[in-house]
């Protein structure tokens, strides 16, 4: 079978357009029930020690409060940690809320009070007298950097940094040009719009319909059979749209365990809904320290590289990333030593956040990189041009596909790049000084197993399942476009339905894989489809298809040709009929290629260009130009596959120059921890951003040739700017964010 | 909460009548609901959403009598005889030209500060202070989009502006007033 590209390729509108443009769409805190309950967090006031007396009395008296649930009469839950932990938890012991009187980080929930309404619940949560025997919060990363350890046991879909190869600290000794630094990432929070919220609908003897924020919403059902001894039967999760993930919505978070066990115990619909404040009360980028250092010839080529990293984690978890791994990749060079290692602090545990490691990593290479740059008077980009890696040397495979030097090469021509002048503080507009940088940007290529399914309806309409969510990343339409390509149809004719347990099981939603996974297993299940048809047609009396060949078919505009002469031919409706069906139906199941693994690398790369301006005086940095030229494999769609590099280049302008969680350490609390004080970038910060998809060919690496778009986008963006600042002003950063007082310090 | 919620708790409720999209609403409504959750918790309206409750992120953003206004700072009994519409009132059938941008333009992804950023949008067409790119990046910061389409955002309200995207209805001037 020949599947034309009518629409894959293409820029298509947002099937789930519409809904959200008219307020149709319905997020977690939306659904209701005729008995819905609400329930109000009550936060911790500390940040370590122990609850001695938690007073309810006044909150329980209040008419409407329906009951508030403490550690002191929760209801009985899982023992072991096992069945707290969702599918990418990472090694130790999951919090588990109300557990017990003990406090173990800042802002931890100590009670749910469940009310008739809303401002009930939150009126009684503020009566809830909780009073504790306070320790001293041990959350500064520098003071326990001595502590550092590497993760004895490692997260599962975690690289741990590659062995040595060559020997870096000889080389570096030997080597004529000697560069070692310290770079330092902030904590961010994901901060989605939508705060986090489950509405758990009470369905009557025990079974629950749960609407969670969640990025997959199995991990849901999985976390709440395995905690509250439910069976999967008996929990259904539904989450048709989630308000923004960036990685919060990986792991479930506590308001759904709070909202369950709410539900079980009084045998009626809650929902809990976090305010901002509690936002700031789970899963973060955290803190990392680490160190680079290059050693190089005159030219500038690589001899020699170290990376370590030091980064923050819970007490009860040990989160893991890959921070480092991407210094023995992006470049040729013979010796290098990486190091990853934790800190413990506490706070809750770090989760993924948008390129969990690249993030952070990156911008430590790339600004030493550029670095290495001014050390050998050689033009950046160049100086990655003469490092650039034909192979991974540090698995010793050859890449599936690698057309960075084809992102380097377009983004600097759009950019202009040559017209830059090499020494800092050369360029000016008014009285801004004017900066360009760039750097480069990598994440993997990965592909996960997946389920979907194909149905074609009696009035010749598609619809296309899978459980995975589109967290505004385009899945909905990119599914639906592999499929009206498979059977030949008008993308208005196929719909597609996510996030629910119901539908055949899909990953959750992250790693950039999704299109790659769930976009193979659709192309699977509508193949099948397409078989089962042209069986039915081949087998019709007198067909124009009874000697042709599966392989030899195309589907176009309803109907079955055979692509050498389309005048023979079978409409789709005529052969479902002959076939005596109302629909034909299809489930398929894809799975990565292991051989090809074992074989390849598989990796996007971009390269970033950024223009600051630069005011010297007030110590403003504004972004007004960014080129983002990205190798990302087969692009399914052209607009939403833009703007999600456009989302992820403007939250890289946001770690690069706004974003930061500041706890204060006598405290062990994040001081800003509402969107007034945790700056995210606005409207006005972000200027001209043009996106490149460079072509790049690849066969290896999914089915589709796709690799994944949701994090490249951040890639380096933050290494770009601080780039492009020390160009402007001769001052290099080496923390991020890049703050004013930074500025004019 | 409604008085007809059959709640004993409220803390005594107050008459108010606001017309919604349109439709005359005759209510009690006790003097801590914010007109934000009037709409999300009472009416059902849950197009407007609620991201911060601190007026600091735009998603709850509706018109009031003419003027876009943060509905969680806004009690709803402040709002007594005033004219709400949010963004389900917006348009009937076909989409309002700000709308129809937004999908046109990929102005939005997850969606979430969507219907804020569109009513934001539309009254700020009709403030008539917007007359330039960097006009449109100001008036609309006070919409935040964390998936970051504000470049996409931009488009979409220049398109508006400049009357390409069909034509521009009087029900812009409708909605804003």
């Amino acid at each position: 079978m020949a599947t034309p590209s009518r629409y894959v390729g293409t820029a298509q509108s947002r099937q789930d357009g519409p809904a959200k443009v008219t307020g149709a769409a319905k997020y977690a805190a939306e659904f209701t029930a005729p008995d819905l309950a609400h329930g109000v967090v009550v936060s911790s006031a500390i940040a370590k020690g122990r609850i001695t007396a938690i007073d309810t009395r006044a909150a329980e008296a209040v008419p409407g409060v329906i009951k508030v649930l403490t550690h002191e009469n929760k209801p009985r839950t899982a023992w072991l940690d096992y069945n707290y932990r969702d599918q990418v938890a990472p090694p130790g012991s999951p919090f588990r809320a109300l557990n017990g009187p003990e406090i173990v980080y800042g802002g931890q929930p100590v009670a749910l009070v469940v009310a008739e309404s809303f401002e009930l619940a939150r009126h009684g949560a503020s009566l809830v007298k909780v009073t504790y025997d306070e320790e001293v919060p041990n959350t500064d990363l520098e003071k326990n950097r001595g502590a550092a350890y590497v993760p004895p046991k490692k997260r599962s879909g975690i690289k741990p940094p590659p062995d040595p190869r060559g020997d870096a600290a000889g080389a570096f000794d030997k080597a004529p040009i000697q560069l070692r630094q310290e770079y330092r990432q902030a904590i961010e929070h994901h901060n989605p719009m939508e705060p986090h919220a489950s509405t758990v609908v009470y369905e009557g003897e025990g079974k629950l319909t749960i609407h969670d924020k969640i990025q997959g919403v199995n991990n849901t059902q999985g976390y709440v059979c395995g905690v509250f001894n439910l069976k999967p039967d008996d929990v259904r999760v539904i989450t048709p749209y989630v308000g923004g993930g960036f990685g919060s919505g990986l792991r479930p978070q506590y308001q759904l365990y709070l909202a369950v066990a709410a539900a079980l115990d009084l045998k009626r619909s809650v929902r809990v809904v976090l305010t901002r404040d509690q936002m700031f009360t789970f899963g973060y980028r955290p803190e990392t320290v680490q160190t680079v250092a290059l050693g190089a010839d005159r030219d500038g080529r690589l001899q020699a590289l170290t990376h370590d990293a030091v980064a923050g984690t819970s007490t009860f978890e040990d989160y893991q990333e890959a921070v480092v791994n991407w210094s023995g990749l992006l470049y040729h060079c013979p010796n290098v030593t990486l190091d990853y290692k934790l800190a413990k602090i506490d706070t809750y545990t770090p989760s993924d956040m948008r390129a969990p490691g690249a993030v952070t990593g990156i911008f430590a290479l790339e600004s030493a990189m550029d670095e290495l740059a001014y050390a050998t008077g050689v033009d950046p980009l160049e100086l990655r041009l003469r490092n650039y890696a034909e192979r991974d040397e540090g698995e010793g495979k050859d890449f599936t596909s690698k057309a960075l030097r084809a992102a380097y090469e377009q983004g600097a021509a759009r950019f202009g790049w040559s017209k830059r002048k090499a020494e800092p503080r050369a360029m000016r507009d008014g009285r801004e000084l004017v900066g360009w940088g760039m750097a480069t940007g990598v994440w993997e290529a990965m592909m996960m197993q997946s389920s979907a399914s194909a149905t074609l309806m009696p009035d010749g309409k598609l619809e296309l399942a899978c459980s995975t969510a589109d967290l505004g990343t385009g899945t909905y339409t990119i599914l639906s476009q592999i499929g009206a390509d498979a059977l030949g149809l008008d993308l208005d004719r196929v719909t597609t339905r996510l996030g629910d347990t119901a539908l055949p099981e899909a990953p959750l939603a992250g790693g950039s894989w999704t299109a790659a996974s769930s976009g193979a297993a659709v192309q699977a299940a509508c193949r099948k489809v397409a078989e089962t048809l042209f069986g039915y047609a081949r087998g019709m009396a007198d067909s124009a298809l009874a000697n042709a060949d599966f392989a030899h078919v195309t589907f176009a505009d309803g109907e079955i040709r055979l692509q050498t002469d389309p005048s023979r031919k079978v409409g789709i409706a005529d052969a479902m009929r002959a076939g005596g069906v109302a629909t034909v139906e299809a489930t398929e199941t894809v799975k990565p290629s292991m051989l090809t693994a074992m074989r390849y690398s598989a990796y996007t790369h971009s390269a970033v260009f950024a223009e600051v301006k630069v005011d010297e005086e007030l110590g403003v940095v504004r972004v007004t130009r960014v080129v983002s030229a990205i190798a990302a494999g087969k692009i399914l769609n052209l607009k939403t596959a833009r703007s999600q590099i456009l989302g992820g280049v403007v939250m890289g302008i946001g770690a690069a120059l706004e974003e930061e969680s500041m706890l204060d350490h006598n405290l062990g609390r994040i001081m800003n921890h509402n969107l007034g004080e945790y700056h995210v970038p606005v409207n006005a910060d972000i200027h001209d951003i043009e996106v490149i998809f460079v072509d790049e060919h690849d066969d290896k690496v999914s089915p589709l040739g796709v690799k994944g778009l949701g994090e490249i986008g951040i890639v380096g963006a933050a290494a770009a700017v601080a780039n492009a600042v020390f160009h402007a002003t001769g001052k290099r950063v080496r923390e991020l964010p890049i703050t004013i007082d930074k500025i004019l310090a | 909460m409604l008085s007809d919620s059959g709640s004993s708790a409220s803390p005594g409720t107050i008459p108010v009548t606001l017309t919604v999209n349109g439709q005359e609403r005759r209510l009690r409504v006790a003097p801590w609901t914010t007109l934000l959750d009037l709409l999300r918790e009472e009416l059902d309206l849950t197009g407007t959403k609620k991201g911060c409750d601190h007026g600091q992120c735009g998603a709850c953003t509706v018109i009031v009598d003419g003027k876009r206004i943060n509905s969680c700072l806004a009690l709803a009994v402040q709002k007594d005889g005033a004219r709400v519409t949010t963004i389900e009132g917006l348009s009937s059938g076909s989409l309002h030209p700000v709308q129809a941008a937004f999908l046109e333009h990929d102005a939005f992804q997850c969606g979430y500060c969507t219907p804020g950023q569109i009513m934001s949008a539309v009254a700020l067409i009709e403030e008539g202070r917007a007359r330039s790119r960097d006009e449109i990046r100001e008036h609309m910061s006070g919409n935040i989009c964390r998936c970051g389409a504000y470049a996409n955002i931009v488009d979409a309200v220049e398109d508006v502006l400049k009357g390409k995207s069909s034509s521009r209805s009087s029900s812009v001037r409708e909605a804003a007033e």
